[in-house]
């Protein structure tokens, strides 16, 4: 009984990934005669297709440079704030942490419309960097809130310590707090890195220029162009997803660690 | 108070300047355009108080379908994730190689984006060369053969379970936190009494895993709040009535130029949020307390 439960979900997760991998390598009409089918004759048309398009390397250097300023700026703001949280002592401390978690209950969805609208008028919209900006405030909160969890757990004996050696608090941060962190700021890194390479609705909403748009974006307009030209369009899933899933398998301790801390108190 | 260095209080500042400029202060504007009838580029408008959401109550059709859709969608999640997340930590709790590689398999679409998971279940879901209607023709079960997003009754539950295997494997990993943490001691007194395995679940697991219980469906709520990019995806931009949510709601009504219109379905959008949130700690709280 257990077996066969998990072998059904097991089935349930990995046939529909095969076939849009195994559909990647088939034409549209190989694909519809024999779904299931491994391709008999596999072909790379379809890679040819999506990668000898222009703006491939591109889309994906977009999401890249996105992702790769946002979440390190997004660590270090968030790595003093929750330092600062957690060394000032009293009510300041706890206000400070309370700011940014209340921003945990506020979904991005309904904060949109006014962001676009400062954004616009700010000459922010249809930018990257204003791009790279909105991510890291909204993810400013939980970031916050995963780091401070984590360093409230280290004794303050820790600190006192180096203060007594005549450490200041930026020494102290530095040779204490970050690298003890490290393990959660890894994890919260992990959590960032997948959010905002997956993130569809800020791009979305600021972006208009073909040129400045990432990955999740340029995927969606796959489906305006390519209609039910389903090799075509898993060919373009293929490509978004393997950076993520290379790393996941790599790195899939970290991953699991960082995904759920979004969701587990610290 | 104790003495802290004064040195602190520089530490959160750039945090702060960036999270209260762009974060608190359009979050202030957003209320202050939900009583205007502004479409997002004239120069002017005109404050209309509450006219705004005179109308999402009383007169917007398309309104009451998101609300309506959302709430289906939200209670067919976190029902079928919870109760399905709780079962695969059960059957997958003893540590061996098999359960570990099970466990990777199962969070695996956790790192896939939202439109690509949209575009696998686009395929499983197509009604003509579609995956469940070519199996479903396979077993000889073709009377259920059905054209699931096309269906307007259907095609918000079929959103529903494709956000579902998209999520299930995350909460999955939360149970196993919580289980892991159970004394074995528990299940070994129950066994003494003689307990089936359904009674030390029903017994000792379940009401253990009260904790994890609550964090699962707290965070699969605001997720099937969340569900844009995966609706959008599946249903087009945009999204027929049908498959149409809150957040893909205000999306579109900000798109169609009524921007106050769209603020004010954002202050209803976090109400509602709330409420949900709210009645979620209570239920918890009664419940633990009860048990």
């Amino acid at each position: 009984m257990r077996r066969a439960v998990l072998a059904v979900y097991a089935l349930l997760i990995v046939v529909p990934l095969l076939v849009v991998v195994g559909g990647s390598l088939k034409t549209t009409q190989q694909l519809f005669d024999a779904p299931f089918g491994l391709p008999t004759s596999p072909t790379l048309d379809n890679y040819a297709t999506v990668l000898g398009r222009g703006d491939l390397l591109r889309v994906l250097g977009n999401s890249a440079l996105v992702v790769g300023v946002s979440v390190p700026v997004t660590l270090v703001l968030a790595s003093l704030t929750a330092y600062a949280a957690t060394r000032i002592p009293g009510w300041p401390g706890h206000v400070l942490f309370g700011v940014f978690a209340a921003g945990l209950a506020v979904p991005a969805q309904a904060m949109m419309i006014p962001q676009y609208v400062q954004f616009d008028r700010l000459g922010l919209r249809d930018s990257l960097v204003g791009l790279m900006l909105v991510n890291i405030v909204v993810t400013l909160p939980v970031a916050v809130f995963i780091l401070t969890g984590f360093l409230r757990t280290l004794p303050r004996e820790l600190y006192e310590a180096a203060g007594l050696d005549g450490a200041g608090p930026w020494t102290t941060y530095r040779r204490i707090a970050v690298p003890l962190s490290a393990p959660s700021l890894a994890a919260t890194a992990i959590f960032l890195v997948v959010m905002h390479w997956n993130d569809l609705l800020y791009p979305l909403l600021f972006i208009d220029d073909p040129a400045k748009r990432t990955l999740p974006l340029a995927l969606l307009d796959f489906q305006g162009e390519y209609l039910t030209d389903y090799p075509l369009l898993f060919t373009g899933v293929v490509v978004a997803s393997l950076p993520m899933v290379l790393a996941y398998a790599f790195l899939q301790r970290h991953f699991v660690a960082g995904i759920t801390a979004g969701a587990v108190k610290g | 108070m104790r003495r802290f260095p004064p040195a602190l209080l520089l530490f959160p500042i750039p945090a702060l300047a960036l999270y209260g400029v762009f974060f608190v202060l359009p979050a202030v504007q957003g209320l202050q355009y939900a009583v205007t009838d502004w479409d997002g580029f004239s120069p002017s408008y005109s404050t209309v108080g509450l006219d705004n959401f005179t109308t999402l109550a009383t007169g917007d059709d398309l309104f009451r379908h998101a609300v309506t859709n959302n709430l289906k969608f939200l209670l067919t999640v976190v029902l079928g994730q919870t109760a399905l997340a709780l079962l695969l930590a059960v059957l997958l709790v003893s540590r061996t190689r098999a359960t570990g590689l099970l466990r990777g398999l199962f969070f695996l679409p956790t790192v896939l984006s939202s439109v690509s998971v949209a575009f696998v279940w686009r395929f499983v879901y197509d009604p003509t060369f579609g995956l469940a209607n070519t199996l479903l023709d396979a077993v000889g079960l073709d009377r259920f053969r059905s054209v699931y997003l096309g269906d307007e009754g259907a095609a918000i539950f079929c959103v529903a379970a494709a956000q579902i295997w998209f999520h299930a494997g995350q909460m999955m990993i939360i149970y196993l936190a919580g289980i892991q943490q159970i004394p074995p001691e528990l299940y070994e007194a129950a066994r003494t009494d003689g307990a089936t395995t359904w009674q030390q679940f029903r017994y000792v697991t379940w009401p253990m895993v009260a904790p994890a219980t609550a964090l699962v469906v707290a965070y699969t709520t605001i997720q099937s709040f969340k569900a844009f990019d995966l609706i959008l995806g599946l249903g087009g931009n945009p999204p027929r009535p049908a498959l149409d949510i809150l957040s893909t709601r205000i999306y579109t009504t900000f798109a169609n130029s009524q921007l106050g219109y769209a603020a004010a379905e954002s202050v209803v959008f976090m109400l509602l949020i709330a409420l949900v949130t709210v009645t979620q700690n209570r239920l918890a709280r009664r419940t633990s307390g009860g048990s």
